[in-house]
């Protein structure tokens, strides 16, 4: 990171102790960047520059909230998975994205905030998850889709953050990892076997992933030169590749993938450049993926109320582990949700 | 649907199906995996229901955690009596032998509580109790009530935190043991093909029901343990309203695809 960025915004107030507090701050903030160049990790007691807390917040928490929205799509399809094995597969998958949302908020509150803070921020839309959960599951297909491509993408991003220079959140992130990569199998194999079924199940595999592609590509963000927080992030290495960077390496992966399931994607464009050694691919929408963020996608207000009412009829409930809490406090210290 | 029409006979139902019943030919035992499979696999489909609606976020893991111990359950018990698939999306819903109990729909979050604090203390003591055994199903249950040792404690713990927490939740629990009180007649049925009769299960459930419930301060339900359906109902299809629908939807797809493999 450049020196000064936050340091030097505190030194305009009064006189007397401030001029050493700016050596103290100096120093601090030294140590700090000293820290960072050196790929060593920034810890909760450790000071750090306040924008680099506010800008992991902000990142855990959006995180935080896609891991629990991103529940509600494939919890669509729980009940009537077609197989029990199937079943069972997506359950676990939901409960990890649960476990996810558990250990992300915790991550978050290692700086400072509390999960019902960021809840309220969710549910109030002053943060946001991401957007490719604003699209619908309509058919089983889709949640083979999502594990092989909306996972993919997400590990495609995610594998990076475990060298973050937050240390809470890149531990998270080694777990998080592990079982995304779980994910991204069972939506492959799911796919898989779509394919190679029926005329109507291979239908169904083929619909979905043309649905699904491109916004899984539109999960790495606007292009490089539209990202607004980027260049900071990778500053403090908080970020490690761009997002056009990571999109590539996506579709370098996902595109011998499909070949291998049988599935085209919807891309004319799409095809192996020798020189670059990488695969070629046509213009994203990006008027899509700024409509969805802005709340018009098809299903923006569907996961938003479905969560806000979650947390709603859930009142009463946590109101009664904490009252029973208090009322027990002292005998053990376990008396909670 | 064909070839599993199992509404007549329970121990007939895994015969109509492809898969060979590992334990043998016993119908009795076949007919009792079936009832506790049944029993485990429509209680996981109801708590699959609550993915994305739980009151806080380590209850999704719970629940969920819950509903994957007894979907496994079922799928070893389903498939002692035959093919674990076409015994869940093939079947009438005359042909289920759960028990009434697990089929009633989830309501708010202390009816679900309720629920599972009635089944886990029954399922703990019958698994106990086989796998103290040597039956056919004492492997199953030696590692089965480890997980349901799990279940009830959940299901206590909350029992009490919602008894004893604020004014309404205590009204709602009480209101949801109420409910679901009399359905509770019916687990301590004879039931054949177990090395154990449920019937010398029935006090010890009680003893345990009332010493939760009384230190919840809620009272001990006191109206009758079965509805007008005869008890053992569910164990010889005859089921309540709600748990077509429940099945409508879980066989839906599956049945869209005849053969499909997935």
């Amino acid at each position: 990171m450049t020196t000064g960025t936050a340091g030097t915004a505190v030194t305009a107030g009064t006189p007397g102790t401030d001029a050493a507090e700016e050596v103290t701050r100096a120093a601090q903030e030294a140590v700090f960047d000293a820290a960072v160049a050196a790929d060593e990790r920034i810890e909760p007691r450790d000071w750090m520059p306040e924008a680099y807390r506010a800008t992991l917040v902000r990142q855990i928490a959006q995180h935080a909230h896609s891991e629990i929205i991103g529940m509600q799509p494939e919890a669509n399809w729980i009940t009537r998975a077609p197989s029990l094995r199937r079943k069972a597969i997506l359950m676990a998958k939901v409960q990890d994205e649960a476990g996810h949302g558990l250990y992300l908020y915790s991550a978050a509150e290692t700086l400072g905030v509390s999960r019902d803070e960021l809840l309220d921020k969710l549910h109030s839309g002053r943060q946001k998850y991401s957007s490719i959960f604003n699209y619908p599951t309509l058919t089983w297909a889709d949640v083979g889709a999502i594990g092989w491509l909306v996972d993919g993408a997400a590990i495609t991003n995610q594998v990076p953050l475990c060298r973050c220079s937050y240390g809470p959140y890149a531990r998270a992130m080694v777990r998080v990892c592990k079982e995304e990569s779980f994910h991204q199998r069972q939506g492959y194999e799911a796919l898989l076997a779509l394919s190679r079924g029926t005329e109507a199940q291979h239908a169904m595999a083929q619909d979905a992933v043309d649905r699904w592609w491109w916004p899984s590509l539109m999960m790495f963000g606007p292009p490089d030169d539209e990202s607004s927080h980027s260049a900071q992030s990778m500053a403090w290495k908080i970020k490690r590749h761009s997002n056009d960077e990571l999109r590539q390496r996506f579709v370098d992966i996902a595109a011998p993938q499909a070949e291998a399931l049988g599935l085209t994607l919807p891309d004319p464009d799409l095809k192996w450049n020798e020189e670059r050694g990488h695969y070629d691919f046509g213009p994203i929408d990006w008027a899509e993926f700024w409509d969805v963020l802005k709340g018009n996608g098809p299903c923006n207000d569907q996961r938003i109320t479905k969560r806000r009412q979650a947390h709603e009829d859930g009142a009463w409930v946590r109101e009664a582990a904490a009252a029973y809490a208090r009322k027990h406090t002292g005998q053990h210290g376990e008396a909670q949700a | 649907m064909t070839g599993t029409d199992t509404t007549t006979a329970p121990a007939t139902a895994g015969a109509a199906v492809t898969a060979p019943a590992p334990t043998g030919a016993d119908p009795a035992v076949t007919a009792a995996a079936l009832a506790l499979g049944d029993d485990a696999l429509v209680l996981a489909q109801r708590l699959g229901e609550w993915a994305g609606s739980a009151p806080v976020l380590e209850e999704e893991v719970a629940l969920a955690n819950i509903a994957l111990d007894l979907l496994g359950q079922a799928r070893i018990l389903l498939s002692l009596a035959g093919d674990e698939d076409e015994l869940a999306f093939l079947r009438e819903e005359r042909a289920f032998r759960n028990l009434q109990l697990v089929e009633q729909p989830n309501g708010d979050f202390a009816h679900t509580i309720a629920r599972q604090l009635y089944f886990s203390t029954y399922q703990r003591l019958l698994y106990a109790a086989l796998a103290a055994g040597d039956g056919p199903l004492a492997g199953l249950a030696a590692k089965a009530v480890k997980e349901v040792a799990y279940h009830q404690d959940h299901a206590e713990q909350w029992t009490l935190r919602l008894g004893d927490g604020t004014e309404e939740s205590r009204r709602r629990m009480q209101t949801a043991c109420d409910a679901l009180w009399r359905y509770t007649g019916e687990p301590f049925q004879p039931l054949g093909g177990l090395d154990v009769d449920p019937t010398t299960l029935e006090t010890a459930w009680l003893d345990s029901v009332t010493a939760v419930l009384t230190r919840a301060g809620l009272t001990v339900p006191a109206g009758p343990r079965t509805g007008a359906w005869r008890a053992g109902a569910g164990r010889q299809g005859l089921h309540t309203e709600s748990f077509g629908r429940m099945l409508a939807e879980m066989q839906h797809l599956h049945r869209s695809h005849p053969g499909a493999t997935w």
